[in-house]
C-alpha cells in the first residue's frame, strides 16, 4: 500500500523525524488558509502517488496568498502521468543547503532490511545508483536486532556526511528505521534528505510503502494511500476481496492462482491477444464469487470476449460452472466466453455448461487451444464493432 | 526416495480444528499420510475423526513425535505456530497460511537460522509437498500426479498442477512436488530444493517454475550451472505482466533488473537451462529429455 507523500510525513512525524510544518487540502480556498497558518513562504506540492511531480508543473514556491492562489488553482485537477491531482500539501518552504538520499527496504535476496545512504541526494539518485555505485552506501540490518545509533552514525560517516551533521543523519536514520519497522513497511525513503542552512536535517519529501497483510496491527493507517485516483473496478474488487488489476487489452481474464492468472495472460499474448484485466478469482471460489468477478470483468468497456482458464485444487469446476451459469441468468453477457475447465471435479463442471447451453460460451479442452479461441473471437467481435 | 514428505513422515496440523484444517489434514491422512496429530491451543484433548489435539506443539511433540508440521492458522497467528513448532524439536514446518506480514516472515526466517539451524521451513503462502504413492502434506490435488522421476519446485501452485498434469497426461510421473510460495520471503527457496532432487536418486530431471519478482530466479541459475548435474527446464510466468506500482527508487536499486520475467529466463538460460514459453512447452521438453535419458517411461 503506497502513501501519499503528506501521509508519509505524518508517519515519519510520528517516529520523531524533523518535517516542515504543512497542511493537506482540497480546495484553492483552503490552500490560502493553510498557507497563511504554515507561513510564508509555502511550497504548493500536488499529491499524487507518482514521481517527477516537480518537471510536471506539479511543485511551487508561493510568496503570498496571491500566488498561492494561482499555484493551487493551476495545480488542483493536474493531469501527471494519469493521475489527477485532487489533493494538495502546503508546507512551509525551507532553505536547503545540502540534499541527501536515505531508505530502508526489505531486501528480499538478503531477507533482511536494507539502509542506503548517500549524500548524493535529489531527483537523479537512480543514475547515480547505476553510473557510481560507490557513493551509496548499503547496510544491512539485523532485524531481530534492530539499527542502532551506533550502526546509525558509522553510515553517516562512511556516506561522507558533513562533520557536523553526522549526528544529525544518524538521528534521522534511527527515525526512518523505527518507521520501517513499527509501522510495518516494506519502504520508507527521503530523497531528499536536506540539510538546512542553520545545518537542521529534515525531511524533505517521503515515499512509504505500508504492508497491506500487516494492517490489522495498525487500524489507524487503514483509510490511507490515494483512493480518489484508484480505478472504480479495481476498488469494487478490493472491496469484494478480489485480486483484479486492470490493463489496456481487450480480452477478459479470469483465472484462479496468481501463477495461473500471470501465465494465461502470457498465452494469450503469444497468441495475438491483449488481455483487459489480471483477476486471480484465488482458492476455493464459490458460484457467488465466480458471478461477482463476471461482474468485475465486464464492467470495463473494452472487453470484447473472455477467458475462464481454471485448474482445481481446492476451487472445484462445478462451482465455478454454477457461477458462471447464474451471472449469465442475471448479466446476458454480450461477448463470447472462452471456457477451459480442469483439475478438481471437472467432469462435472463441463456437464452443467453443456446442459445449460449459454448462448455464445465455448469450452476448450487445453490452455493453448482456449487463448487461440479467445483472441480469435475478440478479433471477430472487434470487427463486428461491437 | 523423494524428498521432504515420504512414508517416514509424521505429520501434525497447527489449525486442524478449523474448516479448511480439518479438510485438508484428513484428506493428507486419506492419501496415506501418517497423521498423528493437531494443534489448537484451548482444544487440548479434543480429537477430529481421531486425531488427538493438543494446546502446544511441546505437548504434540511429547505424546506424538511428528517430525513434520503444517500450519493452517490465519495469518496473525501463524508466526508464532512456526516458531513454537520449531521449539519442539519438529524438523520441518510447511506452511499453508497466506497473508502472513512480511516483517513476521522475516522474525521468522532469522529466528530459524539463528537458534533452530536444523529445522526447515517451506512456505508460507504455498501449497505444500506431495510425494506420489508416498504421503501428500498440504492442498496439492494428489490425484493428477503419479510416481515417476521429475522433481518440481514451484513459487505457483495452480501452475505447478498445469505442468505436472501435462507431464502425467505424457506419462511421466513426479518424485515430489514442492510448493516454496510466493511471498517476499520464503522459509526455503529454489537452491535449497534444487539441492534436495541434485541429492534424490529418484529424481531423473527437475522442473522449475518461477515467476516475476526478487532474483530467486537468478540465485538458481547460478546454483544450477555450479552444483547441478541433473537436467533442469524452467517455465517464467508473467512476461506480460505490468511492472508493479513501484514506489521511489529504492526497489530498483536493489534488484537491478527489478525482477522481469525476461530477465529471469535471460539468466537461466545464460547458465545452458531450457525454458519453456508456455506450461506445455514445459512439459514437452521435459518429455523429450526424459526419452532421451531413459528407455522407457516411468509411471
Amino acid at each position: 500500500m503506497d502513501l501519499l507523500e503528506y501521509q508519509g510525513k505524518q508517519l515519519f512525524a510520528r517516529h520523531g523525524l524533523d518535517v516542515s510544518a504543512g497542511k493537506a487540502v482540497t480546495s484553492v480556498e483552503e490552500a490560502v488558509v493553510a498557507a497563511e497558518q504554515v507561513g510564508y513562504p509555502v511550497v504548493v506540492k500536488a499529491q499524487v502517488l507518482i514521481g517527477g511531480r516537480g518537471k510536471a508543473g506539479g511543485v511551487k514556491l508561493a510568496a503570498n496568498p496571491e500566488e498561492t492562489r494561482e499555484h493551487a488553482g493551476k495545480i488542483l485537477g493536474l493531469d501527471i502521468r494519469g493521475h489527477i491531482v485532487h489533493k494538495l500539501w502546503i508546507e512551509h518552504a525551507s532553505d536547503i543547503a545540502t540534499e541527501y538520499y536515505a531508505s530502508v527496504l526489505l531486501d528480499r535476496s538478503a531477507k533482511q532490511p536494507l539502509v542506503i545512504f548517500s549524500t548524493e541526494g535529489g531527483v537523479e539518485i537512480e543514475q547515480i545508483a547505476e553510473e557510481s555505485p560507490e557513493k551509496l552506501v548499503r547496510h544491512h540490518v539485523d532485524s531481530l536486532k534492530g539499527l542502532s545509533r551506533q550502526e546509525a552514525l558509522q553510515i553517516a560517516i562512511d556516506g561522507g556526511a558533513d562533520d557536523d551533521v553526522r549526528e544529525g543523519v544518524a538521528d534521522a536514520l534511527v527515525a526512518l528505521y523505527e518507521v520501517w519497522d513499527k509501522e510495518d513497511a516494506t519502504l520508507a525513503e527521503i530523497n531528499p534528505l536536506i540539510v538546512t542552512p542553520e545545518r537542521q536535517v529534515k525531511a524533505l519529501d517521503a515515499k512509504v510503502s505500508l504492508d497491506g497483510n500487516a494492517l490489522f496491527r495498525h487500524p489507524e493507517n487503514q483509510d490511507l494511500s490515494d483512493t480518489e485516483n484508484e480505478d472504480p473496478i479495481e476498488r469494487k474488487a478490493k472491496e469484494q476481496g478480489v485480486q483484479y488489476v486492470k490493463l489496456d487489452g481487450n480480452i477478459g481474464i479470469l483465472g484462479n492462482g496468481a501463477g495461473l492468472v500471470m501465465s494465461t495472460l502470457d498465452v494469450v499474448a503469444q497468441a495475438g491477444g491483449q488481455p483487459a484485466n489480471f483477476l486471480d478469482a484465488g482458492g476455493g471460489s464459490d458460484a457467488e464469487k465466480v458471478k461477482q468477478a463476471v461482474e468485475l470483468i465486464l464492467a470495463n468497456d473494452a472487453v470484447k470476449a473472455v477467458l475462464f482458464n481454471i485448474f482445481g485444487g481446492i476451487t472445484r469446476c462445478d462451482e465455478v460452472a454454477k457461477g458462471l451459469i447464474a451471472a449469465f441468468g442475471e448479466i446476458k453477457p454480450a461477448v463470447p466466453f472462452v471456457v477451459r475447465l480442469d483439475g478438481t471435479n471437472d467432469v462435472q463442471g463441463r456437464t452443467l455448461l453443456e446442459e445449460a447451453k449459454l448462448p455464445n460460451v465455448h469450452s476448450a479442452s487445453t490452455m493453448n487451444e482456449a487463448a487461440e479461441k479467445v483472441v480469435e473471437l475478440a478479433k471477430q467481435t472487434e470487427g463486428a464493432g461491437a | 526416495m523423494a524428498v521432504l514428505v515420504d512414508n517416514d513422515t509424521r505429520l501434525a496440523v497447527a489449525g486442524i480444528t478449523g474448516r479448511e484444517g480439518s479438510f485438508h489434514a484428513l484428506n493428507n491422512r486419506r492419501y496415506g499420510t501418517n497423521l498423528v496429530g493437531g494443534v489448537t491451543p484451548g482444544k487440548g484433548g479434543q480429537d477430529v475423526e481421531g486425531v488427538p489435539v493438543f494446546d502446544s506443539w511441546a505437548d504434540a511433540m511429547q505424546a506424538t513425535q511428528p517430525n513434520t508440521a503444517m500450519i493452517f492458522v490465519p495469518p496473525r497467528f501463524a508466526a508464532d505456530s512456526i516458531l513454537e513448532a520449531a521449539a519442539a524439536g519438529v524438523s520441518l514446518i510447511i506452511a499453508i497460511t497466506e497473508g502472513i506480514p512480511a516483517h513476521d516472515e522475516l522474525r521468522v526466517y532469522n529466528t530459524l537460522k539463528r537458534d533452530h539451524p536444523g529445522t526447515r521451513l517451506v512456505g508460507p503462502n504455498c501449497p505444500g509437498i506431495l510425494s506420489p504413492g508416498k504421503a501428500s502434506v498440504g492442498i496439492i490435488p494428489a490425484s493428477f500426479f503419479t510416481p515417476g522421476n521429475v522433481g518440481v519446485v514451484s513459487r505457483s501452485g495452480t501452475l505447478t498442477y498445469q505442468i505436472g498434469n501435462e507431464i502425467a497426461q505424457a506419462g511421466f510421473g513426479c518424485s515430489s512436488i514442492v510448493g516454496i510460495g510466493g511471498d517476499p520471503v520464503p522459509g526455503s527457496s529454489f537452491v535449497d530444493i534444487l539441492e534436495l532432487f541434485q541429492a534424490d536418486e529418484e529424481t531423473e530431471l527437475i522442473v522449475l517454475s518461477g515467476e516475476i519478482g526478487g532474483s530467486a530466479e537468478e540465485e538458481a541459475a547460478e546454483y544450477i550451472a555450479e552444483s547441478v548435474t541433473k537436467p533442469v527446464v524452467a517455465y517464467i510466468a508473467g512476461f506480460t505482466a505490468p511492472p508493479g506500482k513501484q514506489m521511489g527508487h529504492a526497489g530498483a536499486i536493489v534488484s537491478g533488473s527489478a525482477g522481469t520475467a525476461a530477465a529471469k529466463a535471460r539468466a537461466l538460460e545464460a547458465k545452458g537451462v531450457r525454458v519453456g514459453r508456455t506450461p506445455t512447452e514445459v512439459a514437452e521438453i521435459a518429455v523429450q529429455m526424459l526419452g532421451a535419458s531413459s528407455s522407457s517411461p516411468v509411471r
